[in-house]
């Protein structure tokens, strides 16, 4: 049987890669696809861990995560598609109508 | 885990707040005056309050669901705060012809959130409800469509919180490996027996949680959204968003750092206390430079989470106490704040350059008197309520030893009242540039106008009712 520490570091790396994308990226779609995997990265913890301890929990909140991800994407993409409307760019640094 | 009927006494309040929000949903359809729609969501506020004030003590759905005191004070400050942003947004969205029902619904939906946030007693309620309240509020910051501000507003809140909440959930996945469990009364009592206390995995998991609270309530560093999104966003939501959803976050931050991690004071308070101070400094000194009101404003309501986070650190009853007394009294002065600057709203060009406010005791002297009121408040100067929230946190951070963050936050509220007294300066002992335009003077706002006034003056003049409420409520916490 595969250790535990072993999805535990996998799930490190992933979620470390997703928040290097977020903060390097400057592209709106692709800096979100780097939270999705961020919380993919939660998804494996998860996931090895209620194995690992024999408890149902953990996958109930998997399933949790998995919808309400499957929203926030939803209500994102809109909320982008919104911006496009106005101003036909995605990329994060040339939408700054304001100070900062 | 199993199902019981008289478990839904517990959660009636939600209940009757998710169902009726869905039917006005669905009867939304068939409205075509949206001011019907707005005095409906009212009342769904108006019987949700009546519920929740009646709403049994105890655990419900296997310790999923806290209904105590504390939860209901909150619940409070959250309706209070939905019912006056219903009052003050017709007139605002009808002067920019973007009044649709939507928009009160997602607000009753964001409410909602908060009070499962509040009421939570495992970590998944408590996500579900942050995540319920995160994806209302970031469609309601870009609700003027056609407003390239409001867009970029909500971009920006979305890519923030949807990181924000990433980092949450990793902190509660190292919780719940640690522990074995999710619900918070369980991860005390783990974290109690001291056998995990000092695993760099649990460090790691308080650090994920400190950064995920810090980016909810707006705490430096984890603040750069917030004075774009606070600006950007229709001045309703601003009044709504900083407010409640802060609010909210204060609500879990109790009940996670003071009541799950209490065996981790040390740790996590350290950690808070470096928050709290730069906050301060960042939201007071960052405020300083400001020409626009909203975004003056934006960067007080960091400087005032700074502040609430004085009485988490405490770590014990009579911080929390101050804390959620301090949230109370800040509802009503930030909103009236707001509430000004809506109503001086010059027929949807908006208001918001603060040399707008120039000689408005003048033109407007009821409003201008307001105006001050709010701001004395909010540089904690007596007798407003501002001070008696100040000083019950000052009070609690000395009692629990931490003397150098209270001296820290007398020095930048001092910084503070040069933004907060400008703002007067300007409204009393400048001459009109121009004569304010407002063709419709909204009554429904000029009441919340009345009411957050009334607030603001009654509870800095009697404190002692709302005091020793919040004293009650926070009893559920140890110390």
């Amino acid at each position: 049987m595969v250790p535990v520490t072993w999805y535990m570091a996998l799930s490190a790396a992933v979620f470390a890669i997703g928040v290097f994308g977020f903060v390097t990226r400057r592209n709106v779609i692709i800096m979100f696809m780097s939270v999705e995997l961020m919380l993919n990265a939660v998804n494996i913890n998860l996931v090895a861990m209620s194995h690992y301890l024999e408890d149902i929990r953990g996958q109930i909140m998997v399933f949790f995560i998995k919808a309400v991800a499957a929203a926030e994407a939803a209500i994102g993409l809109a909320i982008i598609i919104a911006l496009f409307r106005n101003k036909p760019t995605a990329h994060i640094d040339e939408i700054k109508e304001m100070g900062g | 885990m199993n199902f019981q009927m008289s478990d839904m006494a517990y959660i009636l309040p939600e209940t009757i707040m998710a169902v009726c929000a869905m039917l006005l949903l669905v009867a939304d359809l068939v409205i075509h005056d949206k001011k019907v729609t707005a005095w409906l969501s009212l009342a769904i506020v108006g019987a949700t309050m009546a519920f929740t004030m009646s709403v049994p003590v105890g655990t419900a759905f296997s310790g999923m669901v806290v209904s105590d005191r504390y939860a209901t004070f909150f619940k409070m400050v959250f309706l209070i705060n939905a019912a006056l942003t219903i009052l003050v947004s017709g007139a605002y969205f009808s002067a920019r012809k973007e009044e649709h029902g939507e928009y009160y619904i997602l607000m009753l939906f964001a409410t909602l959130g908060m009070m499962m946030m509040a009421s939570s007693g495992d970590l998944m309620s408590l996500y579900l409800g942050l995540e319920l309240m995160a994806l209302s509020t970031y469609v309601l910051a870009g609700f003027l469509r056609r407003d390239i501000k409001s867009n970029e507003a909500s971009v920006k809140y979305f890519m923030l919180g949807a990181f924000s909440s990433a980092f949450l959930l990793y902190g509660i996945s190292l919780i719940y490996g640690l522990t074995g469990t999710t619900q918070l009364a369980g991860i005390a009592k783990m974290l109690g027996e001291g056998t995990i206390t000092g695993n760099p995995v649990l460090l790691a998991a308080i650090v994920m949680f400190v950064v995920a609270f810090g980016f909810k309530v707006a705490a430096a560093p984890f603040h750069m959204w917030a004075p774009d999104v606070y600006e950007g966003a229709p001045t309703p939501v601003t009044a709504f968003m900083s407010v409640g959803p802060k609010a909210a976050g204060f609500a879990v931050m109790a009940r996670v750092f003071v009541a799950a991690f209490a065996s981790e004071l040390a740790g996590w308070s350290a950690l808070l206390a470096m928050l709290a101070v730069l906050t301060m400094a960042v939201g007071n000194i960052m405020a300083l430079g400001q020409t626009n009101i909203k975004r003056m404003l934006a960067y007080s309501s960091i400087a005032h989470a700074g502040y609430a986070l004085i009485g988490v650190i405490a770590g014990t009853a009579q911080g929390v106490a101050a804390m959620m007394n301090y949230m109370m009294i800040y509802a009503f002065m930030n909103f009236g704040a707001f509430a000004v600057i809506i109503l001086l709203d010059r027929n949807g060009t908006g208001f918001d350059g603060l040399d707008d406010f120039r000689g408005l005791s003048k033109t407007r002297p009821g409003i201008a008197f307001i105006m001050l009121l709010f701001m004395f408040s909010l540089a904690g100067i007596p007798p407003t309520a501002g001070f008696i929230g100040k000083f019950y946190l000052f009070t609690a951070a000395v009692n629990s030893g931490h003397v150098y963050i209270v001296i820290a936050a007398a020095i930048f509220s001092a910084i503070s009242a040069y933004f907060y007294l400008r703002v007067v300066r300007l409204m009393y002992m400048e001459a009109p540039d121009s004569e304010i335009m407002c063709a419709c003077e909204p009554v429904r706002v000029k009441i919340v106008l009345a009411v957050t006034a009334a607030a603001v003056v009654l509870i800095g003049l009697f404190p002692d009712a709302l005091v020793s409420l919040a004293r009650g409520s926070a009893s559920v916490f140890r110390g």
